[in-house]
């Protein structure tokens, strides 16, 4: 039985650490750490959704956190606040309300595994929701890569070139809303941004290409998500720091490395 | 049909601002236009109506049927945490063979930095970069949004230089937003000069002695191209004194 539960973790870990280390290079690259932050912080709302209409916690945040991303757009383009204020009260108000909902459902919520993670909490729908989740964001990203890429190196041009940026924006921002509806169950919410950008940092010292870059990424967050889970379990911690711990070791070591070898040559 | 692309009667308001108010520019085979005017004229909204990317509150843009435009944008600083090779970039969403490739990177002298990091070059070779980016739908016209704005006075020639020589030797269209008159008179055939309407057009040196001109640039500009000098009392003081 143990065992069923950590292959259960694993598995569930390696999907979420593929999709959002590939992701995790468009969070960097275009700066969204911290619409990615308040995403997740959003997400506690979905949970409460999730929780109050007897829906899946999962399908809540998908819902709230689409929401956001639309709404976030549509102030955007009023161009009355800067986005980080902007940002700042959508995602602590969301944040808030999520907290207070769930403080006056009747029943008890280990709030600290929807904030840090539990491995324990993953259950066969959240593995299946992870691999289709993963499967769609992979295939959407595959599709729109040289778009995607394109327009993060300059809106300008990929609009001179036919390219929508406001649908391709939102898209990445879904991206996004689903990497985070999948992956809090194993970093939490408060921990999601960093599972997306250190890997990602880790990358950049080591690509050409930004295709090498997605994909040495994803196998990074691999690592960090396989060391931090068999951690987890030998020294009892929570999962998400314990996998943002392993991820920010592996940065530590990779660009000590690349700073020698870079020294050399 | 002459034209490559019309502009008609276009107008476009933002904020109860007339940002462009009936402003007409045809654009036929080998012409070479320049539009100059002061900052916030609406020379870039402008060319966003022209490109299709921006549309006007009235008036209409005919194109001709299938025409190809390459675009080289303002500013261009691409984000250094991106590794991506001058190569990679160049075929990002282009189709081409590689001899096509090794053509267009020697006509625009970027052979040597293929294979360098995009963010790791030079204001005067990103430009180049972006030339050739645009070369290789082989336009018929192409459209520049001050391309020379952030380079230092030897690029700034060799950039105009080679954008001439394409010019020549490629026989398409160049309509280019540009505050450095004196860089492109020589090649330049046709000047527009935009305050939100169209003040004056004409060849350079007709547009140089044009009242409005001297109004909106000075004495000094119109001294440069050489060709006159007067001093004349203008509506448009206002932009000079700021």
């Amino acid at each position: 039985m143990t065992e069923l539960f950590i292959i259960r973790a694993i598995i569930a870990g390696i999907g979420v650490a593929i999709i959002a280390g590939a992701i995790g290079c468009f969070v960097v690259w275009r700066r969204m750490a911290y619409f990615g932050d308040s995403l997740a912080h959003s997400a506690l709302l979905g949970v409460a959704l999730g929780l109050v209409m007897g829906i899946s916690t999962n399908l809540g945040t998908i819902i709230i956190c689409s929401i956001f991303a639309i709404t976030l757009i549509w102030l955007q383009q009023k161009k009355i606040l800067a986005t980080d204020t902007l940002l700042g009260i959508l995602a602590h108000s969301a944040l808030s309300v999520g907290m207070v909902t769930l403080s006056l459902l009747e029943r008890s919520i280990d709030l600290h595994s929807y904030l840090f993670g539990d491995i324990l909490a993953v259950t066969s729908t959240e593995i299946y929701f992870i691999l289709f989740g993963g499967f769609f964001v992979l295939i959407f990203l595959y599709c729109n890569w040289s778009s995607f890429v394109l327009m993060t190196i300059d809106e300008k041009l990929a609009r001179a070139e036919g390219i929508n940026i406001v649908v391709n924006q939102l898209s990445i921002m879904l991206l996004m809303t689903i990497v985070v509806a999948v992956s809090f169950k194993i970093v939490g919410l408060l921990l999601i941004t960093s599972l997306l950008i250190i890997p990602a940092a880790t990358a950049r010292q080591l690509a050409r290409s930004p295709e090498l870059m997605a994909i040495a990424s994803s196998i990074l967050a691999v690592f960090a998500v396989i060391l931090g889970i068999y951690s987890s379990l030998i020294l009892d911690t929570p999962s998400g720091p314990s996998i943002v711990v392993a991820s920010t070791l592996i940065f530590i070591t990779i660009s000590i490395f690349s700073f020698l070898f870079k020294k050399n040559l | 049909m002459s034209f490559l692309i019309q502009a008609k009667d276009l107008c476009v308001k933002r904020h109860n601002k007339n940002i462009l108010e009936n402003v007409f520019v045809n654009v036929k085979k080998n012409d070479f236009i320049t539009i100059i005017g002061p900052n916030g004229a609406g020379k870039s909204v402008l060319l966003e109506c022209l490109m299709g990317s921006f549309v006007p509150d009235s008036g209409e843009i005919i194109k001709k049927n299938n025409l190809s435009v390459g675009y080289i944008p303002q500013n261009f600083n691409p984000e250094s945490s991106m590794p991506i090779s001058v190569k990679r970039f160049l075929t990002l969403k282009k189709k081409f063979t590689p001899q096509e490739l090794i053509n267009i990177a020697s006509e625009t002298n970027i052979s040597e930095i293929l294979e360098k990091n995009l963010s790791d070059l030079s204001g005067g070779e990103l430009q180049k970069v972006l030339l050739a980016r645009s070369l290789l739908d082989e336009p018929e016209l192409l459209i520049l949004d001050e391309p020379a704005q952030n380079l230092d006075i030897k690029n700034q020639l060799n950039f105009y230089n080679l954008l001439n020589s394409i010019y020549k030797n490629r026989e398409l269209s160049i309509l280019m937003v540009s505050h450095d008159l004196h860089m492109v008179m020589s090649s330049t055939k046709q000047v527009i000069c935009l305050y939100h309407h169209i003040c004056c057009s004409g060849e350079p040196q007709t547009v140089a002695k044009d009242p409005e001109f001297i109004s909106l640039f000075g004495n000094d500009m119109a001294k440069m191209m050489s060709v006159y000098q007067h001093t004349h009392n203008h509506s448009h003081q206002d932009i000079l004194n700021d």
